[in-house]
């Protein structure tokens, strides 16, 4: 791939670009087309975006808006048909291969032949760490989503949310700089969904990880995010990126206050205005 | 083939009444089914050289006679009993003496089909150019009868200076490979796009992606295979061993049998044989359950 990016030895301590080390993630001007019979479907149509690092982002839009799609393209699960897009300053290819990114589905995917922890285990077994020390940071990492006892659970023996903690953990064991979500928490029911929203943004505010957060949900967009990125659908592009105004330590009574509203009424009005 | 469903009530308390009437079902026409077959051979050996006969003397005789069409099941049971306590181990007319040449070939079969099996799917859900060329020939090696596969293969590997076990596990394997090679393409095509996806995150290589996730995930569909694949290898070690005229195996049994016209030498090698096929599965069924002994029941 022709970069001129990639061939920095070392951004980080480049005069030229200072700021490029403090990027996780840039999207320039791309665009996913999908061949159709009639006509080819616009799946994201030149989006540009920058992540700095330790941002919480959300993309939001109605379904077909393309916010799973951007979020699939810059963790490399979807090839891009225009324009570029960076992840730590190299392409999504060399980002996934150097292990930048922790991604959470939608579904936990916990292997079901696997205890908890051994789960928690299975990205350090791939990385070829040993056994002790792939089982010392499983450990540490399940304590830090709460579930610590369950370790030696099967996944089929945990509830949904748990479920949906223990691939939170399994995505964090590595220590990726980045943390790529995709609308996690959306098979969940509401009580659940707070809680683990809750405690996904006080984990945010210890660690200040770069996360991408993908949703539909307006309200768990504003709790959780530093920037919330609107979307549109056909052709699938970014409306309206809205700054939060909100402290960076939350708690959930904050929903109810006038700051919070606001700022929902303010994603609800880029919504609907992407929808004429 | 036998299909248990392993999800089925574990409790066989409801199914032992049913199973026990079908056996005494079973037993009675057997008797019935004796005296009608046995009947005119006991007429002419036995009852008609000494006079008149009423019918007590019909049935009697029908249960005892010497080389019957159909021996009653006593006769069987004696015979398979004798075999096993009047015989030393190591004689030809102990039928366990038969079981391990005919196990040794089954078992080895068995493991070189499970193998085949294994590899031929592994390449097959790894290349899309050995899916299309491999699986036609794969289906279509099961078209042609192994009674027609065994006497070839034997034939060739005589010449090449094989005799003894291999051959036989040869024929074994042709039969076992199969129903292992589908199932575990099945099985290892079974995680789902989320689960690769994982792994791609991951930048797992093709062989921990093989290891840690599809192999796994493939064993529940593999289980039942192998326990398909290993009675099936058994038939294939059987016929193995008849046209050789090999002088020991249940096979062999079977034919020796048929060429003295000793029934019941047939019956109780051929019971000695169901015997060695549930045992050989109901082995693969215990490993399959402490296998799987942690994944949901849902």
């Amino acid at each position: 791939m022709l970069n001129p990016l990639t061939e920095d030895a070392s951004p980080s301590v480049s005069p030229l670009r200072p700021p490029s080390a403090l990027r996780a993630v840039e999207v320039l001007g791309a665009s996913v087309v999908y061949p159709a019979a009639d006509a080819p479907v616009q799946a994201l149509q030149d989006i540009r975006l920058t992540i700095a690092q330790g941002e919480f982002i959300s993309l939001i839009g109605p379904s077909g808006c393309g916010k799973t799609t951007l979020l699939r393209v810059i963790a490399d699960l979807e090839p891009i048909s225009g324009g570029q897009v960076l992840v730590n300053g190299v392409s999504p290819r060399e980002a996934r291969l150097a292990r930048a990114y922790g991604y959470v589905f939608q579904a936990p995917a916990l292997f079901p032949w696997r205890t908890v922890l051994a789960n928690v285990m299975l990205p350090l077994q791939i990385q070829g760490r040993d056994r002790e020390a792939a089982q010392a940071i499983a450990r540490e990492h399940l304590g830090r989503v709460g579930l610590t006892q369950f370790e030696k659970k099967y996944p089929w023996q945990l509830s949904g949310g748990m479920q949906q903690r223990v691939s939170i953990a399994r995505a964090l064991s590595f220590e990726p700089r980045i943390l790529m979500m995709d609308e996690p928490f959306g098979a969940l029911d509401e009580i659940t969904r707070d809680g683990l929203n809750e405690q996904l943004q006080q984990l945010w505010c210890r660690e200040r990880r770069t996360v991408v957060f993908v949703t539909h949900s307006i309200s768990e967009a504003v709790y959780l995010s530093t920037r919330i990125v609107v979307m549109s659908p056909r052709p699938g592009r970014i409306v309206k990126v809205i700054e939060s105004t909100l402290p960076d330590e939350r708690h959930l009574g904050l929903r109810d206050t006038p700051e919070f509203m606001q700022m929902a009424h303010e994603v609800r009005e880029a919504l609907s205005d992407g929808h004429h | 083939m036998d299909t248990i469903d392993p999800r089925s009530d574990p409790k066989s308390g409801g199914r032992l009444l049913p199973l026990t009437a079908t056996v005494l079902v079973i037993v009675l026409l057997w008797y019935a089914l004796t005296v009608w077959l046995n009947g005119p051979g006991a007429i002419e050996r036995v009852l008609a050289p000494k006079g008149p006969w009423s019918w007590q003397d019909l049935v009697l005789s029908s249960w005892t006679l010497q080389r019957p069409v159909l021996p009653a099941p006593h006769q069987i049971a004696a015979d398979f009993w004798s075999s096993l306590v009047d015989w030393p181990i190591d004689s030809p007319r102990n039928l366990l003496f038969h079981v391990a040449v005919t196990g040794q070939s089954t078992l080895l079969g068995f493991a070189m089909g499970t193998a085949l099996g294994a590899v031929l799917a592994v390449l097959i859900v790894h290349s899309r150019t050995l899916d299309r060329a491999l699986l036609p020939w794969v289906v279509a090696s099961q078209t042609i009868p192994v009674l027609a596969i065994a006497p070839i293969v034997l034939v060739i590997l005589g010449s090449l200076g094989f005799s003894g076990v291999l051959p036989k596990a040869v024929i074994a394997m042709y039969l076992c490979f199969f129903p292992v090679a589908v199932a575990a393409v099945q099985g290892l095509r079974s995680p789902q796009r989320i689960e690769t996806e994982l792994m791609h995150t991951y930048a797992a290589s093709a062989w921990q992606t093989l290891w840690l996730l599809r192999l796994p995930a493939a064993w529940p569909f593999i289980f039942p295979a192998l326990r398909v694949g290993v009675a099936a290898g058994l038939v294939g070690a059987m016929v193995a061993e008849l046209p050789t005229g090999a002088q020991a195996g249940l096979g062999s049994r079977l034919l020796t049998g048929s060429y003295y016209g000793n029934t019941v030498q047939i019956w109780s090698a051929l019971l000695m044989a169901s015997l060695l096929g549930l045992l050989l599965s109901s082995a693969m069924a215990a490993l399959e359950k402490w296998a799987l002994r942690h994944r949901s029941r849902t």
